[in-house]
């Protein structure tokens, strides 16, 4: 009978792909750029040179997939950067994916893991209904009073420390009606230059649907036609980082069909998280030519909001706001996934008023990272901490990200430095069209 | 596997969080950059001062034990891999800048710091650290230092050894000693200090350094020239050279190099070339573009098709960092690097450039040549599948090959990369019968039982059959 290492090992054999592997030369040109590495100390192992030498020793067989080989790899933020930082292209997001879904096969996890997984990605994000009923319910809690009465009486301190942080930041959620009555079509507010689709996404289309309107609203007023697709789900990304690939394959076909009928020049989204990976939804087909083609098609149209913002020249617009510092802290699946990184800046620094001031290390992790903040709640701390020291730097008044993990992920980090009264942190669609209503209603009134 | 009471000790010197012996950690430390070398350690250790170090080497010493001291493991000669197991030494608990001395001009480091770092250290104060290796956003100073490193300034500025004023060292029977220092000027007895420098780790272990800082250069320039061939490019190195003219940087990349930094940086190098010279100037601004003009002029003459100046400061900052990425980069189109730096006078950079091709034809193997041309250190990288053994053995006779033709034209065999693990076996032909045997009687002396490093520069299984 074969030992339960055998069988993993056998699991890693089948699911790498080696070939990606042996492209890495070990050169370590990735490893100051990887947030879990500097984190811990320099330790090889929780680097990408280290994550991938250990796949490959474990295919290999030069060593066991021990408890400290899983351990690398769940420590692994699937950030993305060692990506950009790799002159020899290895696809690292791929091999994690890949290396994931092969423990995940074989592996039995601890209850907390299991809960969580099991709600996230079997009940949640599959199931829109679901996901608006369960917003709807924090809604709830918030708008009843039972938010202040569990505050004050101390009975939020039951609550688990990783979740207790999420409870405190998550926006003022709408009412249910509003939640279950989303557009599918709206009209440009000027003369049409495009057809684009939307993809609404689960978690910014229910918690942060007020994001979702602001950039609707924002392709609206850049003469977009808007098509909203409701056939269409959750990306599937946050399943595929976790090795959840039996529900990946589902979820990508369902999403393409949903955008395939409507014959749209783009397809926008305004979370990183989920375009990082509807630009690799090829990836998912490897093995079947016709939705592999039928994939290509739908990932070439696939544009972040702020690559179609500055197309259409919303940047030229007349837009201003009070003086305030502001800073930007980048997805990483949106710079190192979606190659996305000057378009945001760009579209910040045309708003009158706003002084844009470059935070060092923009470009690493918050170590929100999906479920990450959750499942690795001290590590992901560490790194939000020394986010925030880099934050405090810049003076800033304004945080802007472009995904609402890392949102979410900066306001607790706000709330940890005790700065809740002084800094906001806003997705930027809705600081966008603060600074056009600021300036429109000073000027000409709105339609 | 080490006994346990031999771990029970280092943990008392160290504490249990800076030892590991699992698995994983084993097989992170067991490689560098250098393709076809791995090989566990049986342990991996993070001393934080000097005195652990000591202790650790004393009971190594004691018991037999290898030694490894590694910094980010960058290194392209196999030199940091554990290929007798032992111990792996790191340093990301001595990686402190001690200070930064403006009277002398000087910065004393522990041997973690990152070469990036001491650049931009020394740069906030309006000082200059020359060495830049390819690899010195990762690169560790103790590393650079143990394997001289080069880099793209090495034409002008040479290379780490020059700006080594004083080490710290333990001996690899325990003691430390001190040697050079701030003095500018220093002859009092044997130079120690260079015989450190470049040891590759195989005399002791380098704990901190006093580091030479210069003045800031006031501005500088960047070009690159474009070619339709090769050759015309290797020329036009070695005439600016006789033209009295010394570059900063002088590198050369052939066309597959050209594309895939372009693939990688996407700067807009014109892949379309055969050739490339990127060029660097620094100093007073007169003669910066005086210089610029004259090499100019001199690229045309050997046949470049066009030059052109880099107009901001972004644009040059873009080709240097891009020109780091060659190795690297090269491996996109075959999965295995097998890099050489054979080096030779500059004068003969176009006989050799000129030699690596026939070379390349005759053995059939695909060979890209990149490299720091101005100093006559070329980067001739074979790429191959380290799966094809059939290809490897061709590899390396065509290897072999590029050595012995870099020895006639009164070159060496490694010009920046060092011997370690990997040209261990040609070590010989540079430095022939005799040195190989004064070799061996230092090491012989400074490491009676081997084992700083062992199997890395000389084979020491040889020196006992040769002295029976």
């Amino acid at each position: 009978m074969k030992t339960e290492q055998q069988t993993l090992q056998q699991s890693f054999q089948e699911k790498i792909n080696y070939e990606e592997l042996v492209n890495c030369t070990r050169c370590g040109f990735c490893l100051p750029s990887c947030p879990t590495y500097i984190e811990s100390g320099n330790d090889e192992v929780q680097s990408p040179r280290g994550r991938i030498a250990l796949m490959k020793g474990v295919i290999d067989g030069i060593v066991e997939p021990t408890d400290e080989v899983k351990r690398s790899i769940d420590t692994c933020l699937g950030c993305r950067a060692c990506e950009t930082a790799c002159p020899s292209g290895v696809k690292f997001g791929e091999l994690l994916e890949q290396t994931r879904a092969a423990i995940n096969d074989r592996e039995k996890k601890s209850l907390k893991v299991k809960v969580v997984r099991n709600i996230v990605f079997n009940q949640l994000f599959t199931r829109k209904k679901r996901l608006v009923h369960l917003t709807n319910l924090v809604g709830l809690y918030q708008r009843s009073g039972l938010q202040s009465v569990t505050r004050k009486l101390g009975l939020i301190k039951l609550v688990p420390k990783n979740l207790r942080s999420m409870e405190a930041v998550l926006p003022n959620i709408p009412k249910k009606k509003e939640l279950t009555n989303r557009p599918t079509y709206l009209k440009p507010t000027i003369e049409k230059k495009k057809r684009v689709g939307f993809f609404s996404g689960c978690l910014m289309d229910t918690v942060f649907m007020e994001t979702n309107d602001s950039t609707m609203r924002l392709l609206q007023l850049i003469g977009c036609e808007v098509v909203i697709p409701n056939t269409q789900g959750c990306c599937g990304a946050l399943h595929a980082h976790s090795g959840e690939d039996i529900h990946v394959k589902q979820m990508v076909q369902k999403n393409i069909e949903a955008f395939e009928k409507e014959n749209v020049d783009y397809i926008i989204t305004n979370a990183g998280g989920c375009g990082g990976f509807l630009v690799d939804y090829g990836a998912v087909f490897k093995d079947d030519p016709e939705w592999y083609e039928r994939a290509k098609k739908f990932t070439r149209k696939i544009k972040d909001m702020s690559e179609v913002l500055i197309e259409l020249g919303f940047h030229t617009f007349d837009l201003k706001l009070d003086e305030q510092i502001v800073t930007y802290q980048d997805s990483c699946h949106l710079r190192n996934g979606q190659k996305v990184f000057q378009e945001p800046r760009t579209l910040l620094q045309s708003i009158s008023g706003v002084k844009y001031v470059e935070m060092n290390k923009a470009d690493t992790c918050c170590g929100s990272a999906g479920t990450y903040n959750i499942l690795e709640h001290e590590i992901s701390m560490n790194i939000l901490d020394n986010k925030m020291t880099e934050v405090k730097k810049t003076k800033a008044a304004t945080i802007i990200t472009s995904n609402p993990g890392c949102l979410l992920q900066m306001k607790i980090g706000v709330e940890r430095e005790g700065l809740g009264e002084r800094v906001e942190v806003l997705h930027i669609a809705d600081f966008l069209i603060r600074a056009y209503k600021t300036n429109v209603s000073r000027t000409v009134v709105e339609m | 596997m080490l006994p346990n009471d031999i771990i029970h000790q280092l943990q008392s010197i160290v504490d249990v969080d800076n030892i590991k012996t699992d698995k994983a950690s084993l097989l992170a430390y067991s490689y560098d950059s250098t393709a076809q070398y791995q090989s566990l350690p049986d342990a991996v250790i993070s001393p934080r001062n000097t005195e652990e170090i000591r202790q650790i080497v004393k009971l190594c010493n004691e018991h037999k034990i290898p030694i490894v001291s590694r910094g980010s493991g960058t290194n392209l000669c196999a030199g940091t891999t554990p290929i007798h197991g032992g111990i792996v030494i790191l340093f990301n608990h001595m990686n402190k800048i001690i200070e930064v001395d403006e009277q002398n001009l000087t910065m004393t480091v522990q041997p973690g710091v990152l070469t990036k770092t001491i650049f931009d250290v020394a740069d906030s104060y309006g000082l200059f650290y020359p060495p830049d290796p390819g690899s010195m956003h990762v690169s560790q100073i103790g590393g650079n230092i143990s394997e001289n490193s080069g880099g793209l300034r090495g034409l002008k500025y040479g290379v780490t050894n020059d700006y080594v004023l004083g080490l710290e060292i333990v001996l690899p029977t325990g003691e430390a000693i001190r040697t050079g220092g701030k003095s500018v000027k220093d002859v009092a007895g044997y130079n120690l200090k260079e015989l450190f420098i470049g040891a590759e780790g195989t005399l002791g272990i380098i704990t901190e350094a006093i580091l030479k800082l210069i003045p800031k250069p006031e501005s500088k320039s960047t070009m690159i020239a474009i070619y339709n061939d090769l050759e015309s490019a290797a020329k036009t190195v070695s005439s600016i050279i006789e033209n009295r003219i010394i570059p900063v940087t002088l590198e050369i990349l052939d066309h597959a190099t050209i594309n895939v930094v372009e693939d990688y940086s996407k700067i807009g190098l014109p892949t379309d070339a055969e050739a490339i010279l990127l060029i660097e100037q620094d100093g007073a601004e007169v003669v910066v573009q005086r210089d610029i003009e004259n090499i100019s002029k001199l690229c045309v003459e050997n046949g470049a098709i066009r030059t052109d100046i880099a107009k901001s400061e972004e644009e040059a900052f873009n080709l240097m960092e891009a020109r780091r990425t060659a190795l690297t980069a090269l491996s996109r189109l075959k999965p295995t690097t097998i890099l050489e730096d054979a080096t030779v006078p500059r004068s003969e950079i176009a006989k050799m450039v000129n030699a690596i091709n026939e070379i390349a034809k005759k053995y059939d193997v695909t060979i890209c040549t990149f490299g720091h041309a101005g100093d006559g250190n070329l980067h001739p990288t074979f790429l191959t599948d380290v799966r094809d053994e059939e290809e490897i053995k061709r590899i390396e006779m065509a290897f072999t090959e590029i050595f012995e033709k870099a020895i006639e034209l009164g070159g060496t065999i490694t010009g920046e990369h060092g011997v370690g693990a990997m040209k261990l076996p040609f070590l010989h032909l540079k430095v022939g019968k005799m040195g190989m045997e004064v070799m061996r009687q230092i090491k012989k002396a400074l490491d009676p039982n081997l084992i700083m490093n062992p199997g890395k520069i000389i084979d020491m299984q040889d020196a006992e059959v040769s002295s029976v």
